[in-house]
């Protein structure tokens, strides 16, 4: 389907108008200036969701092309154009993208106090920077919406973070920079080789083993840190501890995808023998992943990171499928991002619920808040289960495609992952006992308020969406399947290839 | 059949009300919501039950939506009655609605009984959910959700650290078999092609012989499937080494106890065995596990049962003890009995439990039998009702004449051990006779220690002693008629004459496990032994507990270690603790320090920042603004600069 205005542009965009707006009109007293950011950014980002909405209505479920594409040459001599398109894949990333900013920006209502007027401002760029993205369909515009997303959440952890902001800030730094300037050189090669930084064209561009080898460990560096896999997840707990609230909600709803999300648009297709030849290396530290970093949030006594450890667990399983290719395990995958994005988003907004009243993270502070807080234990507990994958509740839908495709791949690994459940259930059922079940002793707990309105308002829009992808997710998994199957067929394609090739090499030797 | 939506949304329906707005509808209105929905649902599935199982309705799957469709991975949400169905909805339905009106008068003292009235619902809709399930998935989602209620449930009474670890335990014990559970829906998939049971049930007999690698093994494909299976339902049924969860889930409420921890939720590993007896069936192997778990846990258990002293923890290890009879009933392929079984015995198990709340509500919340004692006088009709659900737990009867409940469920299992006649039945059938010996005796010592003898209790208990009000009594009624006439009624058509037109389709049995014909037709001995065993066991203990009260004591010292072998639940807790907790424990906190922080931020970004600062400290070193120094340096760079360029030049 066609649309003559550019609905993707203008979804990209949008809020970068929104923060300019508040650049150059909002003025007044501290207070005037802090209020009339706040209404803006909400707005601004309220209206970026319906029209991400737009996206979804028009998207055509039976094609696997980049739909609604829009393309404008930006450096024709080198064959380089700002062209923006969705497919399946992207889609659902977008919409959580642009669902999750408004009720950050909520979820910051009244916790920041400070600087009002530029916290605003650097989220609703960022929104510009994550959909632009997922949308990129030229791989030198991608990268630079892939390391721009980093700037304002470098400024989010390190103007408004807790008190080791800059040792988290510069860790965050400091093992991104490395993956970022591998997979740069990575792209520089691929377009001498292609001409071209179009997506779509390097997709169909076949590139010669060896190279795909060193290509695919640059883009891996890069993709690794992201998601993040073990061993180079160590930023993710200090950067969740120091976020304020609503960037660890980012943190783990997005930017945490942004590596998910690039094994699938570039590692599979473009370099397919090689991820082939390299799955055997995600499987061993996708469970590792699982079972070391369960294990670990079992001792946290920080809630923020015991969620940002439970992240790595659950990410573990989405790269574990991601290599697993086959159609449950690629869809699981992307369920079980989406989900986690909602989820683990509002895990940290419980957790912030608290901070806010009691400004302390440490687990044994709290107990026995269901006892005059039973909205906030009602909530908790829904997020909670769904965490812990409890059928009807979106954990378990991606999580049950992604062992059905893992367990496709290798018993081992489904077995391997499948330890999770366990340890899941152990560390969140232990984490809510622990803050909310148990007597209500301490003082400072008893005067703790339940939610409020706003709070309330928060919470509502993530239940439905966490009970919708649970009990009809039909909604999201037809979407998806096309592309999905595009995918795989692509990449089964190329290996049949390859062997064919090798097999006539091999022939023609005799 | 559009009725069995109203069977299983209305109890959902009453949850959600009751549930979110409990405080506008306050006490009476969520009970009014909640029982009469179950109430309803409890009427509309004896009208299922009775008209599919003696009319004409035909079996029949309900398709609701779609619920994940990925690839052949596809199904939706359905209801499916049949009658293995059909009996399982008129047991749930019935404890529930029995345990729902008896919660009314139980909880009445309770603060948030809106919110425990909608857990209970919450339960039934889980549990229907379960046994409507066309699927594997959908019945997962039913295994999952009554494991929840089951935890929120246990942990009701949240302030008390003793109920939340239960509830964790519960809860995670549970995930473990339902891990094996998943892998086992995994394996049917892969196999079949499906999770569909219309799917799957046909494309069984095709793959008998074949072998698959699994975990690195070459298995045979059907009895691995079976044997993950199994490990479910052995989590949820409290099997052998799963059943650690279920004694301590009696820190729930009582009424919980009754319903989900006795008659409906634990016995869903039966259900399940029976519902994929066409998979069972093809495996010679798993049967021999499902009989040899069985008949072990029937044994474990009902030692464990002889010397607990906690009312409620007697009636859970006599609940985990039953579970073994009716899996080694399924081991046999007799998966008729097993279910004959696991409907009488939620009613007398039913009974059972809420007699005991009975006795602990009138004890003030007292529940160790040693503090009870003379109670029979004080309140008669809860004795009436031990007493029956006593006997028909141990079953008691006159051969060819009449007994209760468990005498035609628990005889008839033995009857089937006996005829199948295999090494593994034999087992099963030897260790079913010693565990009915045990089950008398324990079932008198619960009798004889709470309502007979001297009141052990203090004065002002003592004085508070009362029958329970008419709304708790008067549900038990119902449960008391079910342990009374549930076997005679149902023997024709669970196991008897009619068993053929009564179950249909719903049960595969292969002709070479049918042992039914010789069942029905036992030796002597096999009728009189089981029988011979509950009256010893039952006169041991009148004679322990009445005649002399001295004896429990000395046997106790005599026998030291066999005592606290039982004493200690043969140290199963302490063992996993040792095995599996601590280490979880140990290992994440060894992980984190040594593993997170010790090497990879330490070789990794701090080193690399340590380094930098090194590196930093090196050249600022060097800086020393000496020109001299400078000058030295640069010499000595051109010097290597040029010997570098030379040597490589030359070569």
């Amino acid at each position: 389907m066609t649309l003559d205005w550019p609905l993707l542009s203008l979804t990209t965009f949008l809020p970068t108008i929104g923060a300019l707006l508040i650049l150059s009109f909002v003025r007044g007293t501290e207070e005037e200036v802090a209020r009339n950011s706040r209404w803006v950014a909400l707005w601004t980002s309220i209206i970026t969701f319906v029209l991400s909405l737009l996206i979804w209505v028009n998207f055509d479920t039976t094609s696997a092309e980049f739909q609604l594409a829009e393309r404008w040459e930006w450096l024709p001599d080198f064959n380089i154009a700002y062209s923006l398109g969705v497919d399946g894949i992207s889609l659902f990333f977008v919409l959580l993208s642009t669902f999750l900013t408004p009720i950050c920006i909520l979820s910051a209502w009244k916790a920041i106090t400070k600087h009002v007027r530029e916290y605003m401002i650097a989220f609703l760029i960022l929104e510009t920077l994550m959909v632009g993205m997922f949308l990129a369909t030229d791989i030198l515009l991608f990268y630079i919406f892939f390391e721009a997303v980093l700037i304002p959440m470098y400024i989010i952890i390190g103007v408004w973070g807790g008190q080791r902001r800059i040792y988290a800030a510069f860790k965050f730094f400091l093992y991104t920079l490395l993956g970022s300037v591998l997979m740069l050189v990575a792209i520089i090669y691929m377009y001498q080789i292609a001409g071209t930084t179009d997506i779509p064209t390097l997709m169909q561009t076949v590139f010669a083993e060896n190279v795909q080898t060193w290509l695919w460990f640059a883009f891996f560096a890069s993709f690794a840190v992201k998601v993040p896999m073990w061993p180079v997840h160590t930023w993710l707990p200090d950067a969740h501890v120091e976020a304020p609230t609503a960037g660890s909600v980012i943190l783990a709803g997005v930017l945490l995808k942004m590596g998910g999300y690039g094994f699938l648009r570039f590692s599979i297709p473009m370099m397919p023998l090689a991820s082939e030849q390299f799955a055997d290396l995600v499987f061993w530290l996708s469970v590792i992943a699982v079972v070391y970093t369960s294990l670990v949030a079992l001792v946290q006594e920080d809630m923020k990171k015991l969620i940002a450890y439970s992240s790595i667990a659950h990410m573990g399983f989405v790269t574990a499928a991601i290599f697993s290719m086959n159609e449950q395990a690629i869809a699981g995958s992307i369920i079980q991002m989406l989900s986690h994005g909602v989820v683990s988003g509002a895990l940290f907004l419980c957790v912030g619920v608290v901070y806010d009243r009691l400004h302390t993270r440490e687990v044994a502070r709290y107990g026995g808040l269901v006892h005059n807080m039973p909205k906030y234990a009602l909530f908790f507990m829904v997020f909670t289960m769904a965490s812990v994958g409890l059928p009807g509740t979106s954990g378990f839908v991606g999580e049950f495609l992604i062992l059905v495709g893992a367990f496709q791949m290798s018993t081992w690994l489904a077995a391997g992952l499948a330890t999770g459940m366990v340890l899941g259930a152990a560390y969140m059922l232990y984490l809510y006992r622990r803050v909310v079940f148990g007597e209500l002793t301490k003082d400072d707990l008893k005067q703790m308020l339940d939610l409020s309105p706003r709070e309330v308002a928060i919470f509502v829009p993530l239940v439905a969406i966490v009970l919708w992808m649970g009990i009809y997710p039909a909604s999201f998994l037809d979407p998806i399947e096309v592309s999905v199957n595009h995918l795989i067929q692509q990449y089964e394609t190329a290996i049949a290839a390859a062997e064919n090739s090798a097999a006539a090499m091999a022939a023609a030797g005799q | 059949m559009t009725q069995v939506y109203f069977i299983v949304f209305l109890p959902l329906l009453a949850a959600i009300i009751a549930g979110f707005f409990g405080r506008q509808l306050g006490d009476r209105g969520a009970h009014l919501v909640t029982c009469s929905s179950i109430v309803v649902a409890a009427v509309l599935s004896w009208y299922t039950f009775l008209s599919m199982t003696l009319g004409d309705l035909e079996p029949a799957v309900v398709p609701v939506f779609t619920w994940i469709s990925s690839g052949e991975f596809s199904l939706n949400w359905a209801l499916n009655v049949d009658a293995l169905t059909a009996t399982m909805l008129i047991v749930v339905t019935t404890v529930s609605a029995v345990v729902h009106i008896y919660s009314v008068g139980y909880m009445h003292h309770d603060k948030s009984q809106p919110r425990f009235m909608a857990y209970l619902s919450f339960f039934s809709f889980s549990m229907l959910m379960l046994v409507t399930a066309d699927n594997l998935v959908q019945m997962f989602f039913g295994w999952e959700g009554v494991g929840v209620a089951s935890y929120l449930l246990i942990g009701f009474w949240y302030h008390k650290p003793s109920a939340n670890a239960a509830a964790i335990k519960a809860f995670i014990v549970n995930r473990v078999g339902d891990l094996g559970f998943a892998l086992g829906i995994f394996l049917v998939f892969v196999a079949t092609g499906s999770v569909l049971f219309e799917d799957i049930f046909p494309a069984i007999p095709g793959l008998v012989g074949e072998s698959y690698s699994f975990l690195g093994l070459e298995l045979d494909m059907i009895t691995t499937m079976c044997i993950l299976l199994f490990i479910g339902a052995m989590g949820k049924s409290a099997q052998l080494g799963l059943h650690t969860w279920l004694p301590d889930a009696m820190e729930g409420p009582t009424p919980v106890s009754a319903l989900i921890h006795a008659a409906t939720m634990v016995t869903a590993g039966v259900f399940m065995v029976c519902r994929l007896s066409p998979i069972f069936e093809y495996s010679e192997f798993a049967l021999m596990v499902v009989t040899v778990v069985g008949a072990s846990t029937a044994f474990f258990a009902a030692t464990v049962g002889l010397t607990q002293n906690d009312i409620k923890r007697v009636i859970a290890y006599s609940t985990c003890s039953q579970l073994g009879y009716m899996f080694f009933a399924a081991g046999v392929s007799a998966y008729q009995a097993a279910m004959f079984h696991l409907m009488t015995h939620a009613f007398f198990k039913a009974l059972l439990f809420l007699g005991a709340g009975s006795v602990i509500h009138a004890m003030s919340d007292e529940q160790d039998m040693r503090n009870m004692g003379g109670l029979a006088g004080k309140i008669k009709l809860t004795y009436a009702f031990m007493m029956i659900g006593s006997i028909a737990l141990m079953g008691f009867g006159v051969p060819g004449v009449f007994g209760f409940a468990g005498f035609y469920s628990k005889d008839f299992i033995l009857e089937a051990a006996w005829a199948a006649d295999t090494a593994v039945s034999d087992y099963a059938l030897w260790l079913g006779i010693i565990a009915a010996f045990m089950t008398a005796f324990y079932s008198g010592r619960l009798l004889f220690m709470t309502f007979h003898g001297k009141p052990r209790c203090d004065e002002k208990t003592l004085a508070h002693v009362h029958e329970s009000p008419l709304i708790m009594t008067g549900p038990l009624w119902i449960l008391a008629i079910g342990a009374v006439l549930a076997g005679i009624v149902g023997y024709p058509y669970f196991v008897g004459h009619h068993m053929a037109e009564f179950w249909g389709d719903a049960i595969l049995v292969l002709p070479a496990h049918d042992i039914f014909e010789k069942a029905h037709h036992p030796e002597f001995w096999v009728i009189a032994t089981p029988l011979a065993a509950g009256l010893s066991g039952f006169a041991l203990s009148f004679v322990f507990y009445v005649l002399n009260p001295a004896l429990p004591g000395i046997v106790a010292r005599t026998f030291k270690p066999l005592y606290a072998m039982s004493y200690n639940k043969w140290y199963f807790d302490e063992i996993f603790d040792f095995l599996f907790v601590k280490p979880a424990f140990c290992i994440g906190r060894i992980f984190w320090k040594k593993g997170d922080q010790g090497t990879i931020d330490h070789f990794g970004p701090d080193g690399v920042a340590a380094r930098t600062r090194d590196g930093a400290r090196l050249a600022s070193l060097m800086q020393s603004g000496y020109v001299y120094h400078y000058a030295f340096a640069m010499l000595i760079g051109v010097v290597l600069f040029a010997t570098w360029y030379i040597l490589s030049g030359a070569a």
